[in-house]
């Protein structure tokens, strides 16, 4: 199997590795770098428990090559806390029982971050149809709904 | 109820923030696949793509030849140590590798052992398997017609696909009363086959270290201290200990029954580390989780309600078939085969009931255990729920007032029902009237008949569920023999602070904050110096796991136990550091003080740093106490749902207007929680009634085996619940509580069914199956020549 070097900034680090063409970005995440705050839930792009920023946009990481990563700056919910302060999000989510098992949690929080930084003030409409990606089977979304409202409160 | 806390100590009632968010939310949680030990192997499963084959031969050959790969785990290989099947928790047998035939589709055929999983991934690929297709058994009732193809021919005398045949109640009472009824109503329902769909798959890590001849095994389980029993009674003649069998069931995400029994994938992952002394990992992915894990429900069921003409029910009489596929997997508690659908009287004060269930082998894989509910309690209230509608119908009666007047009155509590169970607490009309206030029950219906002259379609549905939870008093419940306590120790440290272990396992209920809330209000030690453990059962107490609704009822009893043991012998070092006798000290939560002194008191830390320093001469040291909690009966927590929906005539979609929640789970621990489960529960309602089914064709090719075609329900399709309640407690609870996690998956499926049909009733329809899908809807539009 063909082997690439690629560079890739992770949370704001710079990491060099050799990496298989086959990687996908969630194992070359949780496994190499040994940030297992990114989760996988299925394997047809459907759950986005595996939901990490590359260049700023949410992308589902089970369904993108390390290699294409290659160059670009990756965000994962270990970015979030930024020199011991909680990000709103995660305070959001904390604060409103937005989580019960936390395995979606992580996805999650990382679209409601994309969405609040493109869209400071959703409705809950726009909320629903942002986290429409990732799946949660404990919460029925009711506080996950309001955990983002209360970062967009937060934030602004 | 008022706490009897402050916030700071947060006892019951508090809606304290959760102690295991900070590391959920920092992507810091510690999950099974988060675990990687040095020099860990890696598992992947060959699986069958027929549903009933003869196995010719498996050659290991090129699999063995492919980068990575070290070895090939078979039937054969485990048949030389007699672990190629193993029991199921219903005392039947299961293969764990096949060395015959395969007896549904993705059944394991063989386990590939790699240095990583993209190898192991390509070694399952590699191996080449020769089957020999056999005539496929989908339909239970073909199953047990003669001349079908008797699937379990490893049991000597089975002459037949029948697994048992269970029934209860009063049968010449129940027929007598049906033929002296004013009124019968008939109705079959199929509740068709889920799957839990935890968004964390099943998987493991066994760790054998050969020197110290130790089992280690890193497992997504609820059952943990069951699970290590199992893994010694079943691998004993392998020399397997238990007390060189250690289970870990970290962060678990997500259970709700899929994570009780024991998956083949284990048992592979623990031979493969035991034969070649290394940590192996094994992680399902979605498709085998959805194909191959444990299904739920797949009832199919015949049921009769009789009532008086002015709609007193008198009787109710149902017969199912039970579709189990190739293997009765169910986990239920041993002496109940059809787990505890006799709840099916539900809410409702009938005279006579009879119920039979026969269990059936299918091609299709092994099961059937609960999705989010108590051992058969959702299919036993989707039927009376449905079938009190049906009469409703029948009688031209308003669901409401029928619900209301054949309700359980609420001073005739506890409440001996026809199937023999003793209810506990309950008060059903005080719940409905709550809801039907909630949603403004008569507008509505105004509404409705206006709407309806204009061609619109709008329903309105109830369901008021009696739910059982909390197995089990150890007279009648066990498992496999163990019976059904749990348990809880606590010790309390010297500065006051204090760790406390359960039986149970979380898996996202929120045990390290429910549970420290428990031994704050027992001992007034703050909830946030309260450590809780759980899931090692090295350290502790052994109990029977987190599932049926029974960690409140039972280990959270447990945990008041305990603490109140603790209590009891701080008020003895209290009197002996006050110079009084135990007689005359009073307790509030925290501390004891002197009867008509209350400056005279001790806190529970004083009193706990002096029962290692200063403790009354003759008294045992320290402080801490464990009690294994025996229920003295099961509870009984109960609700009303009231469900509004609107149906588009031009697609036949079913859109969720409204949907109200009044439910009763007795005194609340913490509210936020207790409500946050309501919605979870709902929304695992919402989604077997419009969206979830795992179905067959006739070869037993899975329909539905990803989640490209198993629905999960999305932000999009979910409602913004709405929740109240009714407080009545548990009389024989020690706080009164009595488990909430499930009920709403329990009661929100007829509601909405109930709504659907509300919907379409003045156009002569009066039932439709779940999942209750556009498709469906619109082909009965079209039907009755309502379709847009």
């Amino acid at each position: 199997m063909a082997k690439h070097k690629i560079r890739v900034s992770v949370n704001g680090v710079g990491c060099e590795a050799e990496v298989e063409s086959r990687l996908l970005l969630v194992h070359f995440i949780r496994e190499m770098l040994r940030l297992t705050g990114t989760h996988i839930g299925c394997d047809t792009t459907h759950c986005g428990a595996c939901t990490v920023l590359l260049d700023g946009e949410p992308v589902k990481s089970c369904t993108v090559l390390a290699v294409q990563a290659d160059g670009r700056e990756v965000v994962t919910v270990e970015g979030l806390e930024q020199n011991g302060q909680l990000h709103p999000i995660q305070e959001g989510f904390w604060e409103k029982h937005g989580l019960q098992c936390g395995y979606c949690t992580p996805g999650m929080m990382m679209t409601g971050y994309a969405l609040l930084k493109s869209n400071a003030k959703p409705s809950e409409e726009e909320i629903r149809k942002a986290i429409s990606g990732n799946l949660c089977r404990c919460t029925g979304y009711v506080n996950i709904v309001k955990a983002v409202q209360h970062a967009a409160a937060r934030s602004r | 109820m008022e706490p009897r806390t402050t916030p700071q100590v947060g006892g019951m009632g508090h809606s304290m923030k959760r102690k295991e968010d900070p590391r959920l939310i920092r992507g810091k949680g510690n999950f099974v696949d988060d675990i990687q030990l040095p020099g860990m192997l890696y598992l992947d499963i060959v699986r069958s793509p027929f549903a009933h084959a003869k196995i010719k031969s498996i050659n290991a050959e090129r699999a063995l030849k492919v980068p990575g790969v070290l070895a090939v785990i078979t039937g054969e290989t485990l048949a030389k140590y007699n672990l190629h099947w193993m029991p199921t928790l219903m005392s039947d047998t299961q293969m764990v590798l096949p060395t015959e035939k395969v007896m549904y589709q993705a059944q394991e055929v063989a386990g590939v052992i790699a240095t990583d999983r993209y190898a192991a991934a390509d070694g399952v690929e590699a191996v080449e398997v020769d089957y020999d297709p056999l005539p496929v058994v989908v339909d239970p009732f073909k199953a047990l017609e003669p001349g079908a193809p008797v699937l379990r021919t490893d049991k000597k005398d089975k002459k037949d696909n029948r697994i048992f045949h269970w029934e209860v109640g009063d049968k010449a009472g129940t027929d007598r009363a049906f033929a002296a009824a004013d009124v019968v109503v008939k109705q079959d329902l199929y509740i068709p086959r889920i799957h839990v769909s935890s968004i964390e798959t099943c998987g493991c890590i066994a760790d054998f270290d050969r020197v110290e001849g130790k089992l280690t095994v890193y497992m997504t389980t609820q059952a943990p201290h069951a699970i290590r029993t199992v893994f010694a009674l079943v691998a004993g003649h392998v020399g397997l200990s238990e007390e060189k069998i250690r289970i870990v069931s970290p962060d678990i995400g997500g259970g709700f029954g899929g994570k009780v029994p024991v998956y083949p994938g284990y048992v592979i992952a623990v031979a493969a580390s035991v034969v070649l002394g290394k940590p192996v990992k094994w992680i399902e992915d979605r498709m085998e989780n959805l194909q191959a894990d444990s299904f739920a429900r797949d009832y199919h069921i015949k049921a009769e309600l009789a009532a008086k003409k002015d709609g007193t029910m008198t009787a109710l009489r149902i017969k199912t078939l039970a579709d189990h596929g190739y293997a009765d997997a169910a986990a239920n508690p041993s002496k109940f085969p059809a787990g505890l659908f006799s709840i099916c009287t539900g809410s409702y004060d009938f005279k006579n009931a009879f119920a039979e269930v026969d269990g059936v082998y299918t091609n299709k894989p092994p099961g059937g255990i609960a999705y989010r509910c108590s051992f058969r309690v959702t299919e036993a209230v989707h039927t009376i729920e449905r079938m009190t509608d049906v009469l409703a119908q029948e009688l031209k009666t308003d669901p409401a007032e029928l619900r209301l007047k054949n309700f359980i009155p609420a001073e005739k509590f506890p409440y001996k029902s026809a199937l023999g169970w003793s209810y506990d607490s309950g008060n059903y009309s005080a719940a409905l009237k709550k809801a039907m206030e909630m949603i403004g029950y008569d507008a509505l219906r105004k509404e409705q008949a206006e709407r309806r002259k204009r061609g619109e379609l709008m329903g309105i549905g109830i369901s008021s569920f009696t739910e059982i939870v909390g197995a089990g008093p150890s007279k009648h419940f066990d498992i496999l023999g163990i019976k059904m306590f749990d348990s809880c120790e606590i010790r309390i440290h010297p500065t006051g602070k204090a760790i406390a272990r359960f039986g149970t396992k979380s898996q996202g209920q929120g045990h390290e904050t429910t549970y420290a809330q428990i031994v704050a209000e027992e001992l007034g030690i703050p909830a946030a110096h309260v450590e809780v453990e759980e899931g090692d059962t090295d350290t502790a107490p052994y109990g029977l796991g987190t599932y049926a609704s029974r960690s409140t009822p039972v280990a959270g009893a447990a945990g008041a136990m305990a603490a109140r043991k603790i209590r009891d012998k701080a008020k003895k070092i209290a009197a002996h550091l006050l110079e009084v006798s135990e007689d005359d000290l009073v307790w509030e939560p925290g501390k004891f003080s002197v009867k008509g002194a209350p400056q005279r008191a001790k806190t529970i830390q004083e009193i706990a740093f002096a029962a290692y320093t200063n403790h009354p001469q003759g008294m045992e040291a320290g402080l801490e106490a464990v009690s294994y909690y025996d229920p003295p009966n099961l509870t009984f927590p109960f609700g009303s749902y009231i469900c509004a929906v609107d149906i588009d005539r031009g697609t036949g979609e079913v859109k969720i207007r409204r949907f109200v929640a009044v439910d009763d789970c007795g005194n609340i621990i913490n509210p936020m929680i207790v409500d946050g489960q309501i919605h979870g529960g709902l929304t695992m309602g919402l989604a077997p009634a419009l969206f979830e089914e795992i179905s067959y064709d006739e070869n037993g090719n899975i329909q539905g085996g990803s989640f490209m075609d198993y629905l999960l329900p999305t932000a999009m399709e979910t409602p913004s619940w709405e929740t109240d309640k009714t407080v009545t407690p548990s009389p024989h609870h020690p706080l009164g509580a009595k488990g909430v996690g499930e009920s709403a998956t329990v009661g929100a499926p007829p509601a909405i069914v109930n709504a659907v049909v509300d919907a379409l009733s003045h156009l002569g329809v009066r039932h439709i199956d779940i999942p209750i899908t556009p498709e469906k809807v619109w082909r009965i539009l079209k039907d009755k020549g309502v379709a847009e």
